[in-house]
């Protein structure tokens, strides 16, 4: 018997039709598993001309199958969508109603893409795993630990997202592309044939169209028969004064401008949301400024728990440049407090916090 | 790499004697059956010949026989060409085909089934009302094999003056058929099911039984289904018909003992396994399966990687894997129907391919039940 060595997540995106493609012209054993996380059919009035860039649309799964075929490699759908709904999206809309702002592609990476998918791989026969992102995986001998490191094309580097992979999932994950730039991707997309090597990356948050999520939340709580407006209420300064209403906390996310409907003399920020209360604060952009945080549930990747302080460049969200810090660990072994060298502009509950040395990845955590 | 099939309720591959009937009507007989003129009349023979070897199969006369493009046209065209404006009753183990018309028609009761997945008679009866025009209920279910007491629930339409359909798709060719012993109005079939082409099916409509048509255009099939005869497809269908006409009570005494073996062989091999309405009379062919904690969604493409194709119940166009409704309907629960499978047997199957496929899910099934995550364990930590 054959085994298939390795099980790709394919998307039907260029990037993990390349990965596959990579895999199998080197001459692996590669089969092709796209992941349905999302059941199109739901929430019909998000549904429109409008609504690109969706993911488990029945176009994606046509794209990725037609990849498999042109590869002439096992391809089947695997179907993780009570799963994804139970561990991604309710958490996501919790998050946004406990006044945080959460990121679905980690809880999806951590319980679903890295978890039931390697499951599911395993169980077909798989020993090991691969997709489309950019990131490195390496065997760091001295340490006995995998590491990862950012990608070499530092513009499309998903490490951020990365960061709750456990030594067992590094162990069993390739990441073909970690190496390449993008535009040596698109090449090799178009070199190896692959039907889809013009398709435009995908964007935002997969089961999100258009990116506008509280439009998401606001269908989802109608399907499940839940009013949504209960999360609105009143927007106040940060010194207590009522200036307004908002339509719902899950609206606003630390450090948003854009939205907030009243004219005030200078521009006015949310600097918190409080769900107990149903209030949004807001205030001066000053305001926004911390000079250290608290991050829990944390997974060390690159290096071993820390037993004292470490200097690290630390990521608190996907676009944020790197700020040096020093990370201090605490009482508690899933928690450290981070202190900025300089104070860093919305550090938001519910972000990922993600530690890095250079192109190392040392680990990571959410922001409390 | 050997490949098996054992999906023969989701389609069977064309028989060698039914290619051998089409391809002639494909080429030489290319008229339309409709012309006056000679070319005419040669399809219109190849068709009428068709529509008799149809009939004898199902015991009915050739001018019942109405060609349709399968199974679903057949039921979508007896429930919606008599009961659109009316009542249907119709069971909760049937197929989406006849569910999804039934839900057309003005209103509609749907009807359970016991834990084998047999429907009561008497619920058929107590769900009678002045206004119901059909009852639709499957002669053998596509999933579970469970063949209904479709003579007594006939018997209680005709008493209340209501037509009786019943979907045979799974049964024709499976077992012996005879629409007057069964006391239908209408019966459905598929070619593709027993060794036909696709795209070739017919529905029997007993004399006097005024159905309305789906489509418009044409006189063609009396009135009840417009459009140019597809003379190579009738001609397959009653092909395939003749053949179950010829072998298929040999062929059903071979399945059953392939069959009783497979089943034997499993629940003596495989630790926690059980067949899915066992006690109930079934199908020879068919073999709902299920193995405890088992997720059949990776059974399946491991079994696929290895060369044995089975599934999971009804083949679904969109790889949507709801569980499914015929299981949940049978008092399943969510996860016991995601641990079912289904084989079903046909004429390429024989004893050697059946223990190939019992050491292949023996295999498979330990392998999975290995590396399941133990309960109570945090799967990410």
């Amino acid at each position: 018997m054959h085994d298939p060595v390795i099980a790709v997540a394919m998307s039907g995106g260029v990037d993990s039709s390349v990965a596959a493609g990579m895999l199998h012209s080197r001459g692996e054993r590669v089969i092709g598993l796209t992941m349905q996380l999302w059941n199109q059919r739901r929430l019909p009035e998000l549904q429109g001309e409008r609504a690109t860039g969706r993911c488990c649309s029945l176009d994606d799964v046509y794209d990725a199958r037609y990849v498999a075929q042109h590869l002439g490699i096992p391809y089947y759908v695997v179907n993780f969508e009570e799963r994804f709904e139970a561990q991604v999206v309710k958490p996501f809309i919790d998050e946004y109603l406990a006044g945080r702002t959460p990121i679905p592609c980690t809880l999806c990476n951590n319980f679903i893409k890295f978890d039931q998918f390697l499951e599911m791989a395993e169980g077909v026969g798989a020993k090991r795993m691969a997709t489309g992102h950019y990131a490195r995986i390496r065997w760091n001998p001295d340490n006995g630990r995998w590491q990862m490191l950012k990608s070499v094309d530092r513009a499309k580097d998903q490490t951020y997202f990365l960061f709750g992979l456990t030594q067992d999932q590094l162990a069993r994950t390739l990441f073909p592309l970690g190496g390449m730039e993008k535009a040596h991707v698109r090449e090799l997309a178009r070199e190896l044939g692959i039907p889809t090597a013009e398709k435009p990356d995908s964007q935002e948050i997969c089961f999100v169209p258009n990116g506008d999520y509280a439009t998401f939340i606001d269908a989802y709580f109608r399907e499940q028969g839940i009013s949504p407006d209960q999360t609105a209420g009143e927007l106040v300064t940060s010194d207590g004064r009522v200036i307004g209403e908002h339509p719902g906390v899950h609206r606003f996310t630390v450090g948003q401008r854009r939205g907030l409907r009243f004219a005030a003399g200078e521009p006015l920020y949310v600097i918190a949301t409080e769900p107990s209360t149903r209030r949004v604060v807001v205030g001066r952009n000053e305001e926004l400024l911390r000079a250290a945080m608290r991050v829990k549930d944390l997974n060390w990747i690159s290096i071993p728990a820390p037993a004292g302080p470490l200097r690290a460049e630390v990521k608190i969200r996907n676009k944020h440049a790197a700020s040096a810090a020093a990370i201090v660990p605490t009482a508690d072994p899933a928690r450290v407090e981070v202190h900025f060298d300089e104070p860093q502009r919305a550090v938001t509950p519910g972000q990922g916090a993600v530690f890095y040395s250079g192109e190392l990845v040392l680990g990571g955590g959410w922001i409390e | 790499m050997r490949r098996y099939y054992f999906d023969h309720n989701a389609t069977t591959p064309v028989a060698p004697e039914v290619f051998e009937a089409v391809a002639p009507a494909m080429t030489d007989v290319y008229g339309n059956a409709s012309s006056i003129h000679h070319f005419g009349q040669m399809a219109r023979a190849k068709l009428d010949d068709a529509r008799r070897q149809v009939a004898a199969l199902l015991g009915a006369s050739p001018e019942e026989i109405v060609f349709t493009s399968g199974g679903t046209e057949a039921d979508n065209l007896a429930i919606l060409g008599l009961a659109r404006e009316g009542h249907a009753i119709t069971t909760a183990v049937e197929h989406p085909a006849v569910l999804g018309a039934a839900a057309q028609c003005a209103s509609s009761t749907i009807v359970p089934a016991d834990a084998r997945g047999v429907v009561d008679p008497d619920d058929v009866r107590r769900a009678l009302r002045s206004d119901t025009r059909i009852v639709s209920v499957m002669h053998a279910n596509n999933e579970l094999g469970t063949i209904q007491p479709v003579e007594e629930i006939a018997r209680i339409a005709c008493e209340a003056g209501v037509a009786f359909h019943s979907d045979g798709v799974q049964a024709a060719a499976k077992i012996p058929v005879n629409v007057n012993a069964l006391g239908a109005s209408m019966y459905s079939i598929t070619g593709h099911k027993f060794y036909g082409p696709k795209g070739a099916g017919a529905l029997f409509v007993r004399k006097g039984t005024k159905i309305a048509p789906l489509m418009f255009g044409g006189h063609h099939e009396r009135d009840r289904r417009p459009g140019t005869e597809n003379v190579p497809a009738a001609v397959g269908l009653g092909a395939a018909a003749q053949w179950a006409s010829q072998h298929g009570a040999e062929e059903r005494a071979r399945l059953t003992k392939l069959r009783d073996a497979l089943e034997r062989a499993i629940l003596d091999s495989i630790p926690d396994s059980h067949v899915n309405a066992a006690g109930a009379p079934r199908t020879p062919n068919t073999s709902n399966l299920r193995f405890d904690g088992i997720d059949t969604e990776a059974l399946l493409i491991a079994l696929d990687l290895r060369g044995f194709a089975v599934s999971s119940g009804a083949a679904c166009s969109s790889g949507v894997s709801e569980p499914s409704h015929v299981l949940t309907a049978i008092g399943l629960t969510r996860e016991q129907a995601r641990s079912s499978l289904r084989v079903s047997l046909g004429r390429s199957n024989d004893a050697s391919q059946v223990n190939a496929l019992v050491g292949a899910l023996a295999e498979s099934v330990a392998h999975l039940r290995r590396i399941a995550p133990q309960p109570g364990v945090p799967v990410y930590a």
